[in-house]
This record gives structure tokens, sequence and C-alpha cells, in this order.
């Protein structure tokens, strides 16, 4: 053995480079094997990242067949409940430029909105509830209907069905749990004041509300 | 006792002036009754506490009115006798400049109180009565989040506690509350660190930790230890700390810092390495619900800034409005810049003065003009990294700022945003005045919103995932059905068939359901020539189901004799029968006239047997909607418009026979058919608008292509169909919406809008004839209508 290496070193080198390689070629072949990833993880990545609204405005007949067309080539800016901000998320994944929303499906609303039955005028027709992708609307037939608003999505689905027209949109109010700081003005105003001297007392919200008129006051943004 | 303790230095920190003077000067002061007491359900962090009294009780002073509603809530009493005059939504003092609902109490002046149950010796309760009477005296962290403090004092098996500090720090500048409380209150704070360090199974370390600069406090409060030594040996056992003056090391975790030098690590709680810190307030509250069972109802808070004439601390009632607390103070509104509530660093500006002092408010600051003018308008960042060096909790406040602006939330939280203490020592020192603590908060306002839409859309997800699956389950259900139907059909037509062949006279009644099923069927599968033969074998099969049934009646064994009714049932079964061959023949007949007119139309009549049939089909509501949905779907938008318009006349012209029904007989729900009949009418003049919409711009409505439906007559659910019929119309209505210029919208909006006036209007009326309770809203609804109409106007 020592001796053939020493009398063919090229050839011995060779044969232990191919003698590697196959070897670790097994190891590899044997992990694809072994560690294969089920599923088609791009969709569900996709899925993901879409609003869950469910409302078909996508041309589709909910998320995750949108997804699903994504997956396959389709375009991404077809969902108007997710806006701009997902498809951005989506052409982040997909590593491709954002277009712009398809003004074609719909406008993006800022406000969500939740679906309110006007209970005194609903005739218990349970036609919203099968319309409703979310099962979020609770009745029986004969029996006034409401929604569980936790539960709705805004699909808007179950206006249109509605025999009396007594489903509204209402935007969902901000309340305490859901309110956030807004990001600082940025465009203010440059209005100089004197400055006390010693006296740099940071106004932590700045831009917002005064509880008094201020005359000179170019930063009244609240 | 004293001070021997080694005291570590907390990194970063600033210096602002402290102007903690003028507070100082007077004693500690008291308010007169207010008129009204505005006391909030939610003055804590958690759930709101759930009001139990009604409008109108008399309450007494302690006297629970909103019960804590969960572990993480706390409970909320009348800080004096009076009257409940309302339970509504008022102003509280939040950032936001919300409302949140409030229990309005009108005092009587008389501040009678509820029998309280003191207790003489609280060693002999045992530690979870105790948290209980801290729980029910509604006790929360004065000192700024108002975290409930028997949540706190609970710590999870887990953590050995072994270090209980008292927060008397106080840094923030302007403010002195917990410095005049510690001067006037030292032996109720010295009580209060015995019995919670009791509770927490005596810790070795008890701390009270007091900034260098309150020396007044510092005397007080070691003077009250050393009393207390005398009796109880534990006392001797807590130690004053005293320690350098820095902003902020009033900040629970860089409390901890300085006085133990153990870094709390992030996302952690200071509980997690044995550290419980709180508030000196919250510790006399604490004591005081355990000594005399007295519910929190007043705090100690501190009214300073230029903008007052007297600048002092005073014991509040909770549910005091700060309005009247300022006016008390000699407000002058003229030379205020604006009202904060808490310091100048991490305090926010009122936007309602009407808003009430509650558990957590520890200053109120009316600053002037001079001292807190409005900020310099922000400036480009210059990188100096100044903010860096004075951060508390060595964050990179730079870093976030960029993130921040760019909504860059996965880098933030990699920073540890949720580190930042908001102190605002960044915001201090920044050259380029960049409200940073501002970014901060918006930023993690959004991740903690996108997490709670995170969460809502994978529920979401989950539910739609689990109708899809219930809906399948359902047609699965269906399929398997009519496959069973489809066999026994099957079963049966072979064995009709035979039988025809043996012999023409059996006895087969065309009329059983199962063989036209089985013939439907077949008709859809075999070849033309086949399905000929079929027919004319079913014609074959109803002649002579004709002729059994018109054999006359005979009587036999087991019919002896024959009744009347066995006759009618006879000619009725003639009749039937002879119907039966009637339609075989015709079948027959449209069958070779469709083989007839062209090759195509065989094939066409051969799949779409559900036009061949019309009168069969429409008994199978499934197949009746799929028929009704392939239309619509082939129809141009046009077309649809004027289908949907000839559905809704249908659908008006039986609402109005209803609703004359309903008039004749006095029917109790005339009211609501009749809004649903004007509704129809309504959606009428709409679907003759987008009709012209349509006629006028010959544009196509952006409408999927039917080739998105499968042209074979698969089972769909009407629930489906329903489903996609809405999407349709959205559709259909965003496009001609889109289609629509803002005029013109706008003048569909007032349209609308002055229907429903009127509408609200009548019945509005009608409430006002029979003295309805609910006047007052539709009154408010018709105001609201007007506005609206108006503003469209
Ligand atoms: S438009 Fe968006 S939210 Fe609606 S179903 Fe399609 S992907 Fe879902
Ligand atoms: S209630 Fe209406 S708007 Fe809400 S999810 Fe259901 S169908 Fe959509
Ligand atoms: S506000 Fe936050 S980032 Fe700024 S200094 Fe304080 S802890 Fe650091
Ligand atoms: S202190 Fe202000 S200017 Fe300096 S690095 Fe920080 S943010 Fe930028």
């Amino acid at each position: 053995m020592i001796e053939f290496v020493f009398q063919n070193p090229i050839l011995s080198a060779l044969l232990a480079l191919g003698g590697l390689s196959a070897a670790f070629g097994a190891v590899l072949g044997f992990a694809a094997v072994k560690f294969k990833v089920e599923g088609d993880p791009i969709v569900d990545q996709i899925d993901a990242l879409l609003p869950q609204t469910q409302c078909g405005q996508c041309g589709h007949p909910g998320c995750r067949p949108y997804a699903q067309a994504i997956a396959g080539g389709e375009d991404i800016n077809k969902c108007p409940p997710g806006g701009q901000a997902t498809i951005n998320a989506l052409a982040d994944l997909l590593d491709v430029e954002a277009p712009s929303l398809d003004a074609e499906h719909g406008e993006h609303l800022d406000v969500k909105r939740v679906a309110f039955i006007r209970e005194d005028e609903c005739i218990g027709c349970t036609k919203c509830i099968q319309a409703c992708p979310m099962d979020a609307i609770l009745g029986a037939a004969k029996q006034m209907h409401t929604v569980i608003a936790d539960e709705c999505t805004g699909c808007d689905l179950c206006v249109e069905p509605c025999p009396v027209d007594c489903i509204d949109m209402i935007p969902v109010e901000t309340d305490l749990k859901t309110w956030k700081w807004d990001l600082p003005a940025t465009n203010q105003n440059p209005v100089f004041h004197v400055v006390a001297n010693e006296v740099n007392l940071i106004a932590s919200d700045l831009g917002r509300g005064h509880a008094f008129g201020d005359q000179h006051d170019g930063n009244k943004a609240a | 006792m004293t001070s021997l303790i080694k005291v570590w230095e907390l990194p970063g920190g600033i210096h602002p002036p402290e102007h903690k003077d003028q507070s100082l000067q007077l004693p500690l002061g008291r308010v007169p009754l207010p008129p009204v007491l505005v006391i909030p359900l939610n003055q804590h962090m958690g759930t709101p506490a759930q009001p139990v009294v009604q409008v109108g009780e008399r309450v007494l002073a302690g006297q629970l009115i909103g019960a804590a509603d969960g572990t993480f809530s706390a409970n909320t009493h009348a800080s004096t006798s009076g009257t409940v005059i309302a339970i509504e939504e008022r102003a509280i003092p939040h950032p936001s400049g919300m409302n949140s609902e409030s229990v309005v109490i009108e005092p009587d002046g008389k501040d009678e109180w509820i029998e309280l149950t003191p207790c003489e010796d609280y060693r002999s309760l045992d530690r979870l009565t105790l948290l209980d009477k801290i729980r029910a005296a509604g006790v929360a962290g004065l000192g700024g989040a108002g975290f409930p403090t028997a949540v706190k004092l609970a710590p999870k098996s887990t953590q050995v506690i072994d270090t209980l500090i008292l927060n008397g720090a106080e840094c923030e500048p302007y403010i002195t509350a917990d410095d005049m409380l510690m001067q006037v209150r030292a032996a109720e704070l010295v009580a209060g660190t015995l019995l919670l360090s009791h509770i927490l199974h005596h810790p070795k370390n008890l701390l009270i930790g007091i900034e260098d600069n309150k020396p007044k406090a510092i005397a007080a409060v070691k003077a009250a230890v050393a009393g207390a030594a005398v009796t109880d040996p534990e006392a001797a056992n807590i130690q004053v700390v005293v320690f350098p003056t820095k902003y902020p090391s009033g900040g629970a975790k860089q409390l901890t810092q300085i006085l133990t030098g153990r870094e709390i690590p992030s996302g952690h709680h200071s509980a997690d390495i044995g550290v419980i810190c709180v508030n000196v307030g919250t510790a006399v509250a604490a004591w005081r619900a355990v000594r005399f069972g007295e519910p929190l109802v007043s705090r100690v808070t501190t009214m300073v800034g230029d903008a007052l004439a007297t600048q002092r601390n005073v014991d509040v009632l909770l549910g005091t409005p700060i309005s009247y607390l300022l006016t008390q103070h000699g407000f002058n509104a003229n030379n205020a810049s604006r009202v904060v509530m808490g310091g100048p660093m991490m305090g926010f500006t009122l936007l309602d003065l009407a808003a009430p002092v509650i558990k957590t408010t520890n200053c109120i600051l009316a600053p002037s003009k001079q001292e807190l003018p409005e900020p310099t308008p922000a400036q480009a960042c210059i990188r100096c990294g100044i903010c860096a060096e004075v951060c508390p909790a060595s964050l990179l406040p730079q870093q976030l700022f960029w993130y921040a602006q760019a909504e860059d939330f996965d880098r933030l939280e990699s920073h540890n945003l949720f580190d930042c203490i908001e102190c605002g020592a960044c915001s201090y020192v920044c050259p380029s005045t960049i409200p940073l603590v501002q970014y901060y908060r918006a930023a993690k306002g959004s991740i903690r919103l996108h997490e709670i839409e995170k969460e809502k859309s994978d529920r979401s997800r989950q539910r739609f995932e689990f109708r899809q699956e219930r809906i399948a389950k359902e047609e699965a259900e269906k399929e398997a059905k009519r496959v069973a139907r489809q066999k026994a059909a099957e079963e049966a037509k072979k064995k009709l068939a035979e039988k025809a062949a043996e012999t023409a006279a059996a006895p087969v009644s065309s009329a059983d359901p199962i063989s036209a099923a089985a013939v439907k069927v077949s008709a859809t599968q075999a070849t033309p020539d086949e399905q000929k033969a079929k027919l004319e074998r079913l014609v074959a099969a109803a002649k002579n189901t004709l002729e059994f049934q018109q054999k006359p009646l005979v009587p036999n064994k087991t019919n002896p004799v024959i009744s009347e009714e066995q006759l009618v049932k006879q000619q009725v079964r003639i009749k039937q029968a002879e119907l039966k061959l009637a339609e075989a023949e015709q079948k027959l007949a449209d069958f070779i006239t469709g083989l007839g007119t062209t090759p195509a139309a065989a094939a066409s009549a051969a799949a779409a047997p559900i036009a061949a049939e019309p009168a069969v089909d429409m008994n199978d509501p499934v197949a009746a909607a799929i028929a009704r949905a392939q239309a619509k779907l082939t129809m141009s938008p046009e077309d649809k418009a004027r289908a949907n318009l000839e559905s809704l006349r249908g659908r008006l012209a039986k609402a109005e026979e209803k609703v004359a029904a309903a008039k004749a007989d006095g029917s109790a729900n005339l009211d609501a058919l009749q809004q649903g009949a004007e509704k129809l009418q309504q959606k009428i003049a709409e679907a003759l608008a987008e009709l012209s919409a349509l006629g006028i711009e010959d544009k196509p409505a952006p409408v999927a292509a039917p080739a998105t439906e499968p042209a074979a007559p698969e089972p769909v659910s009407a629930e489906q169909s329903a489903a996609q019929a809405a999407i349709e119309k959205a559709k259909a209505k965003a496009a001609a919406l889109a289609n629509m210029s803002d005029d013109e919208k706008r003048a569909e909006q007032i349209q609308s809008l002055q229907t429903r006036l009127t509408k609200a209007r009548e019945r509005l009326a009608k409430a006002e004839a029979e003295n309805d309770a609910n006047i007052e809203a539709f009154r408010a609804g018709v105001t609201k209508l007007e506005e609206k109409l108006q503003e469209l106007a």
C-alpha cells in the first residue's frame, strides 16, 4: 500500500480524492432523502403574509388559493385588504420589485372595518351566514342575526346577499388597547423660540396637542 | 441600618435641572371636596374593572364601585360618600386623550366611610389572606405603570426572592410626591416595608433606596427605621441606601442595578433575579390596606410649574378633576405652555383638563412658556453618538431611531427596543433635538399592533380552513349519498332492462323516482344510440304501466271488496301513468330532434340534461343553483344587471303581495315587510342606475372570465355558489365605483343619506307618538344624519 503510494503519487492522490468525493456524495445523498422537507413551504410562507380577510377580491376563493397562484407566477399586487404593506412583504419574500396595488381589484382602506347587522331590521334569512367565509355570523332561520366582531375580517361578502340591506360595514374604532403613538410629524414648520438659557426640558410628545391656544404655534399637529 | 452597602454605578444617565425645591416649600396640603369626582374604571395596567353600582345609588367612601376583572385588574372604590350620577365615558389622563368608562360621583360632603376591618397583628394572618386584603383595596403601583401590587407580591414559586427594594429614588425633575410622602409618613413606610417583607418570606436584604438630593426624607426614614427597630428586631435589618442623584436611577431595572449590581436580562422581570422593587407610596398604601382595611382612595400628587400660583404637594382624592386642582392652585392659563401629567421627561401632555387624578398621577406639571417652550424643530441626526452614551439601558438610540423611521420592526426587536424604558435621556441630550422617545413609542405600538393582527389573521386562517373542511365534509357526504343513489338506480335500471327484454308486460311503474333518475343518469353517460334505445324502452315501459293500471279492478283474496276510495286511487294512478307516458314520448321526440339538428348539438344535449329537463331539475336545489350560476357566469355584465333587475322586480312584487296580505290580517310584521319592500325599490333604482352606467360606458366590466367556472355540472354546494355570487356582485360594484367620478359618488352618497334620513325621521315620529324609550337615540340619529348630509352637500 505504502509502496504503491510512493510509486504512483499522482494516481494515489486521484484515488484518494475520488474516494472522498464518493463518500461525501453518499452522505449528502442520504441526507437529502432522510431530511427531505415536506410540503410546499413557499405557499405557506406566502399565505402567512396575506391578510386572511378571505374576501376574494384578488379573484381567488380565499387567501390560500391566491398564495398558490402567486407561487405559480401570478402578480403579487392583487390583494386590496393587504395593501402596499403586504405587497412589499411579498416582494421581499420572492425577491422581486414591489409593484403598486392593482386598482382593478379594489382600493386599500386604511381603516379596518367589521360588519354590523342592524338587528331590528334583520329578517333572519340566513343568507349572510352562508356567505361569511369566517363563520362570524351567529343566528338561525327567522332569528335575528349578529356578527362576532372579533372574528369578522371585514371581507364585505355578507353585505350583498342581505335582502333587506341591514348589514353595514362600520370602521373599527381605536380604543385604549389599540391606540398607539404616532411617529412625530416630520415636516414641522421651523418655528423658533427664545429658549431660556438652562432650560432644555424634553418634550417626549413633540408635535402633539396643546391645551392652550398658542398663537405662534406651528407644530399643532393634533 | 445605615447604608454600608456598596452602591453600583448606573451606565449612562443625565443630570437635568432638578426643579424640586419649588414644590417643597409648603407642607403637604389638601384641597376642598370637588363638585364631582370622576373615577375611571381603568386606572391600572390590565383589564378595566367592572362597575358594580347603579346610577342614582348612594355610595360611601371606600365602597367598591368597580370590581377587578381577572387577575391583571384592580378594584376601584368611591373616594368619598355621595351619589352616583353617571356611569359613562369620560376623559381620562392618557396620552391618547381618549375617554374611558368612569363612575361619576357627586359628593354629599359628609365623607361617610364604609365599615373598615382593621387588623392589629398581620403576622397572625397567612400570606394569601394578606394578599387578598391588598388586592381588595385596589392597590396598584403608584410610581408609574399601575401594575396590580398583589400580583407583584406573589412571585412564581421558582423565583426565590432575596431582596426587597423600596423605590424612593424619584429621579425625575419637578416631582416630589414620594419625597413628601417619605417625610410625613416615614413610620408607615417602615411598617409597610416590614409587611411586604413578611409576605415575601423575609428576604435577606431590605433596602430603601433614596437619591441624595432628598436630605429631609432620608433623615425622616432613618429616624423611623431606628424607632421601629426598638420594638421589632427585623426593622434593624432595613437599610436606607443613599446614592448619588442621576436620572433615571428610579427605573426599577436601573435601581436594581444600582443597589445590587445585578443586571436584569432582556425580556425578564426583576423577580427573575430575586429582586422585587416597590414604590414607597405603594408600600404605604399596602400597609394601610392591611392595617386599617382602607382601600386606595387618595394619593400624594405634586402640583408644580410656574403657571401655578401655589406649588406644593397635595393629598388628593382619586377622581378629582385636574382642572379643579389647577384652579385651586391659581393656574394661569395665559402663561401656561401646556399641562403635563408626570414629569417633564416621561410625562405626556394632557389633551383634556377635565381628566381626573388617578392612581398613577404622581405629578401635574403646569409649566410656563418660559419653562417649557415649544421644542425646537428636529434637525437631521449628526451621528454624534451622545445618545448612546447616556442610555441607561445600554441601547443604541441612534440605530433605533433609524429603524423606527424605516419601520424596520425586525431590526428594532433585535436591537432590544423593548428594553427601552422611554426615559427620554437620549432625546434630552440630542443636539439635533430629535424627539427620539416618540419614535420608540410609536414603533413599540406598531409592533404590538402587528402582533395582534398577526394573531387575528392566524385565527382567521384557522377558522376559514375549518369551514372549508366542514363544507368539504358535507359535500363528501352528499356525494356519497348521491353515489349510493346512483348505484341503486343503476341496479334498478339493469333489472328494468332485463325485464324489458324478457317480457314486455313487466309491470314496472315509471313513476318510480329511482328509475327516472336512472334514465337521467344514463342519459348523461351513454352514446346517443344507446340513449335513444333507452328512451324508447322508457316509453314502452310507461305504456305497459298505463295498460296495467287501466285493467279493471277485480276482487281478489286480499281485497274482497272494492271500495270507492280504491277506485279513485286507481283513477289517479291512471292519470299519472298517462302523464308519464306523454312525458317519455316527448323526451324521445326531443332527443330525436336534438340528434337531427347538428352533430355538435347531440353532444351538448347529452352534456346538458339540465336544459332538456327543466321541470325535473327545478326540484333539485343544487342543480338549480348550478344552472343559475352558470347562466349568470355566461352573461355579459349588462345581461347580468338586467337579470338582477328582473329578479329584484320579482322580489318586489312578492314583497308587495306579502305587505298587502299582512295589512289585510293586521300582522305584527307589517313594518318589517314594508321596510323590506322599500329597500327593494331602492335596490331596483340602484340596479337601473348601474344598467344605465353600463349602457353609457361600453367598457366591459372587469369580471372574471367564465372559464374560471368548471363547465361540467360539478356538484357545487349552494353555499359556495352564494359566496361566489357575492364575490361577483362585489366586483361589479367595485368596478362601477371605479368608473364613477367623485361627484357621482357624492351624489349617490347624498341620495342614500337622504333616504336614510327620511326613514329615520319617520321612525322618530313614530317613537314620539308612542312615547318610546328610545326617542333620544332616534333623535340623535336624525341629527347625525342631517349633519352628515350638510357636510356632503
Ligand atoms: S384579496 Fe387578499 S384578503 Fe382577499 S382573499 Fe385575496 S388574498 Fe385574501
Ligand atoms: S361578517 Fe361579513 S364582513 Fe365579516 S367576515 Fe363574515 S362575511 Fe365578511
Ligand atoms: S429613552 Fe430608551 S433609548 Fe433613550 S436613553 Fe432612555 S432607555 Fe435609552
Ligand atoms: S444624539 Fe441625536 S444627533 Fe446625536 S447620534 Fe443620537 S440621535 Fe443622532
